[in-house]
């Protein structure tokens, strides 16, 4: 796997360009927020997110992706802990999405 | 003759249309130009207002005002409903019949709880024992539970963002805890304060400082819970994650939605019917005569009064910018600024923007009077002052001297790699 430590990232550990992303560097980040492995599930979160983005520019909400990713929300808790959308968006390699105030 | 239509005479609404009427004073009265404002209710609500009522602090009388009482003489209020809009016709369909045509449109109609967004939500106790207090059946419902309630526990919790007033729900967390102090029966009353959110507040000097002001007041903190559902009759909250929380009184801030007609215009708006905008010049995303103000649009600033009032004066310049073909002014700059309650006869003040967190410091000048970040009585009057202010001077759409519409760095204390930045 890619050493993380080759890419620039934010603060909070989010890509800062877009394009240094690979699959192999997916990996990296998953383990590293305690996902050991990427299953089938996963990357059909992952890949939707990283699409919505480059076709948006913006990450999906956690709502959307419950609607239009083909996985429900309650198992996106179950695949990515916590904070799903956050969660898969770092995977991705895309910014943080947009917090509301 | 330029027609620009305002949907919606809430507080951005209500402000954009006195501003214009004095703007374009003289071709209304030529004729050169005409302003409609639309709303479906004759009553005007002063939302900050609300927080109060479940403690009895305030009555239904102090937060209601006609709307029209509101508005410049020379704009043509229209009490209706609105059901459709067709940016391809530039043409508004009201639910009286009337079609009105415009050359700008406004769009102003805020936003509205969705409790029904949640499995469980408006089920088994709704009311009885789950409340929200942004309506002011809600706020008036929730009044009689917290007078009748003996002990337990008081859940508070947040659904998801966005939510009006982000700071509303930490206030009232505050003003219970001071509520049963006051009535003798706090240490019967356990308060949690239950957010999506990975702290008290969302961004991190703000967060810190409120996550200790909860710890001071023995308020309890359960951050990152996505509630999933609702169970009113067994009195628990159920997150996505199967994380649990027993309850005898919630008080929730449902999920926040925009207008309903909106957002069967496609591509207007995302997917919670907020209209997608250009954050700087809030022209609508979608087609160059539309603009959005308030809680209508997507921008990523809170959802509050102070933030239409700011957003106006730069929505006034650039509606004047567009109708004489010149470029828009970038002028916002997600500027917001809030009280909030502490309990006991104080308050907080917060002042931030697109890219500064709320700092610690003096507002509005380096000198003050009002401290930033920090519980004083001063800004509990200022808070209470603030309901003549708003019908007098903020609906009218008056600048505020001294208050320019961009986060000012006069008086803040800000750390130096925000400074460096």
């Amino acid at each position: 796997m890619p050493a993380l430590t080759a890419v620039a990232r934010t603060s909070e550990g989010f890509l800062e360009r877009v394009e240094d992303w690979d699959r192999d560097l997916a990996l990296s980040l998953a383990t590293e927020a305690g996902i050991p492995e990427l299953t089938d599930r996963h990357w059909l979160v992952v890949d939707y997110m990283r699409n919505t983005f480059l076709t948006k520019g913006d990450g999906p909400t956690i709502r959307t992706l419950g609607k239009e990713s083909g996985v429900g929300i309650k198992e996106l808790y179950l695949l990515f802990p916590k904070g799903p959308a956050k969660l898969a968006a770092k995977i991705a390699g895309i910014p943080k999405p947009h917090g509301c105030i | 003759m330029k027609h620009l239509v305002i949907l919606g005479a809430g507080t951005a609404g209500t402000v954009m249309a006195n501003r214009l009427a004095r703007r374009y004073k003289a071709e209304l009265r030529s004729k050169a130009t005409q302003i409609t404002l639309v709303d479906q209710d004759a009553v005007h609500l002063y939302q900050p207002g609300l927080l109060f009522i479940p403690f009895g602090d305030y009555t239904r009388e102090q937060v209601l005002q006609p709307r029209a009482a509101h508005v410049n003489k020379a704009v043509r209020y229209v009490h209706s409903a609105i059901e459709h809009l067709d940016p391809a016709t530039d043409t508004v369909r009201l639910a009286n019949g009337e079609r009105i045509s415009y050359d700008l449109c406004i769009i102003a109609t805020g936003s509205r709880i969705a409790p029904e967004e949640t499995e469980g939500m408006t089920g088994a106790g709704w009311q009885e024992k789950v409340f929200d207090f942004y309506t002011l059946g809600g706020a008036e419902k929730l009044a009689t539970a917290m007078a009748n309630f003996a002990g337990g526990t008081l859940a508070i919790n947040v659904v998801e963002m966005p939510i009006k007033c982000p700071v509303a729900p930490l206030e009232f967390a505050f003003l219970a805890d001071a509520y049963f102090t006051k009535r003798g029966i706090r240490p019967r009353v356990r308060i949690v304060y239950v957010t999506p959110l990975d702290g008290a507040f969302t961004k991190p000097a703000s967060s810190k400082s409120l996550g200790a002001l909860l710890d001071t007041k023995g308020i309890e903190l359960e951050t990152e819970f996505s509630t999933g559902r609702v169970d009113g009759a067994a009195g628990e909250l159920v997150s996505w994650d199967e994380r649990r929380i027993a309850f005898d009184l919630l008080v929730t801030i449902p999920a926040h939605k925009g207008a309903a007609f909106l957002a069967d215009v496609p591509g207007l708006t995302n997917e919670m019917g907020f209209v997608h905008t250009d954050p700087r010049t809030l022209q609508a995303k979608l087609k160059t005569n539309l603009f959005v103000i308030g809680d209508a649009t997507d921008v990523p600033a809170s959802k509050a009064g102070s933030v239409a009032h700011f957003q106006a004066e730069v929505l006034d310049e650039n509606v004047r910018r567009f109708l004489d073909g010149e470029p828009l002014e970038p002028g916002f700059d997600g500027h917001a600024n809030c009280f909030i309650e502490t309990g006991h006869d104080k308050a907080l003040l917060i002042d931030f923007n697109y890219e500064t967190e709320p700092l610690p410091g003096n507002f509005p000048f380096a000198w003050g009077p009002l401290p930033l970040l920090k519980e004083s009585r001063l800004n509990h009057l200022g808070k209470l002052a603030f309901r003549h202010i708003y019908w007098n001077a903020l609906l009218p759409g008056y600048d505020f001297p001294g208050i320019p519409p961009q986060m000012q760095r006069t008086g803040k204390i800000v750390p130096a790699e925000v400074a460096r930045a």
